[in-house]
């Protein structure tokens, strides 16, 4: 640090070292009359996807339309609270916010059924047995504490099945 | 489908970052805390405030800081008639350049005036400090009219 010239008054204090500089952003969000759907349905421990009409792909968490062909969403389509870890990363730094000891696993997980994942966390392993591939089902909030948002599933944890092929979830890792 | 049925919720995005300040905003900043402003000296004498750590023209390290008064003028100003969240104040208020006293150069902040009739370039500023300090640029809380107080 390169020595400054400090008027009297300054010298036996102790200097300020750091600053504070938070972003913050606040947002409405809207959720949009699919999402909405979903939301409502995981409020009920159900996860509801949406399919397209041309290419027949369930979309997760449902946005009213699909990405690949531009059409409205037709069918609404009840998947399984179990499926595939397609991917994963393991956490090793603390959020600030986050109670989650580390280190942790955050996976993207495609329900039985459908074509997306959804983002969640896997617990009830070490973090270290978890793999692409691994069979994992939901563990739901207290029924109390059922809500219209992805808080209500706590995380997945390992069903013991067999791992799942990679040629079976290829296309959506 | 009616939109009674659409869901919305707050959705906050928060970085909470924070920095180091290195040697020459380190001693402004502490400077502040302390209830004085400090400007930087230049190798042709001036008094750049706020301080930098390279001077402007020669690119030298600068390293002499100096006290500038809490009193100044306003160089240039522009009225804010409806402020937001987290603004210096939660009234109208006018940003400005105001050169303290013994600086040649403009910090830029909030003034106190009450309405834009208040204000002109040239009208005589006084900082407000804040009730309590730690060190940020909000250890000022605004500048206030000091008509009558005497420039350099």
């Amino acid at each position: 640090m390169t020595d400054v010239v400090l008027p009297e008054a300054l010298r036996d204090v102790e200097p300020v070292r750091s600053i504070r500089t938070p972003a913050r952003l606040e947002y409405s969000f809207t959720a949009g009359e699919a999402t909405s759907r979903f939301l409502r349905g995981i409020a009920d421990k159900r996860i509801l996807g949406e399919r397209c009409p041309e290419c027949g792909k369930v979309m997760l968490p449902p946005r009213g339309s699909c990405p690949t062909d531009g059409l409205a969403t037709s069918e609404q389509v009840e998947l399984a609270d179990r499926g595939i870890v397609t991917t994963f990363c393991v956490v090793n730094v603390k959020f600030s916010g986050s109670a989650m000891e580390l280190p942790y696993v955050c996976a993207s997980v495609l329900p039985d059924g459908g074509d997306m994942g959804l983002f969640g966390l896997v617990q009830e392993i070490p973090f270290d047995q978890i793999r692409m591939g691994m069979r994992v089902e939901a563990v739901w909030v207290d029924d109390d504490e059922l809500a219209p948002n992805l808080s209500s599933i706590k995380w997945w944890r390992p069903t013991g099945e067999p791992d799942a092929p990679y040629e079976s979830y290829r296309e959506h890792v | 489908m009616p939109d009674a049925e659409i869901l919305s919720a707050p959705l906050v995005l928060e970085y909470p970052f924070s920095r180091t300040v290195g040697p020459v905003q380190s001693a402004f900043l502490t400077g502040l805390r302390e209830g004085l402003v400090l400007g930087v000296r230049t190798s042709d004498g001036r008094v750049l405030c706020p301080p930098v750590e390279y001077d402007p023209v020669t690119s030298d390290e600068l390293t002499e800081l100096v006290e500038v008064g809490d009193t100044g003028a306003v160089t240039t100003w522009s009225w804010e008639p409806s402020p937001r969240p987290n603004q210096p104040l939660d009234h109208p208020f006018a940003w400005a350049l105001v050169r303290l006293d013994g600086a040649d150069t403009a910090l830029l902040h909030a003034v106190d005036a009450g309405a834009p009739e208040r204000i002109a370039t040239g009208s005589r500023v006084r900082i407000r400090w804040a009730a309590e300090r730690a060190g940020a640029i909000t250890d000022i809380a605004c500048f206030e009219p000091a008509d009558g107080t005497e420039g350099q």
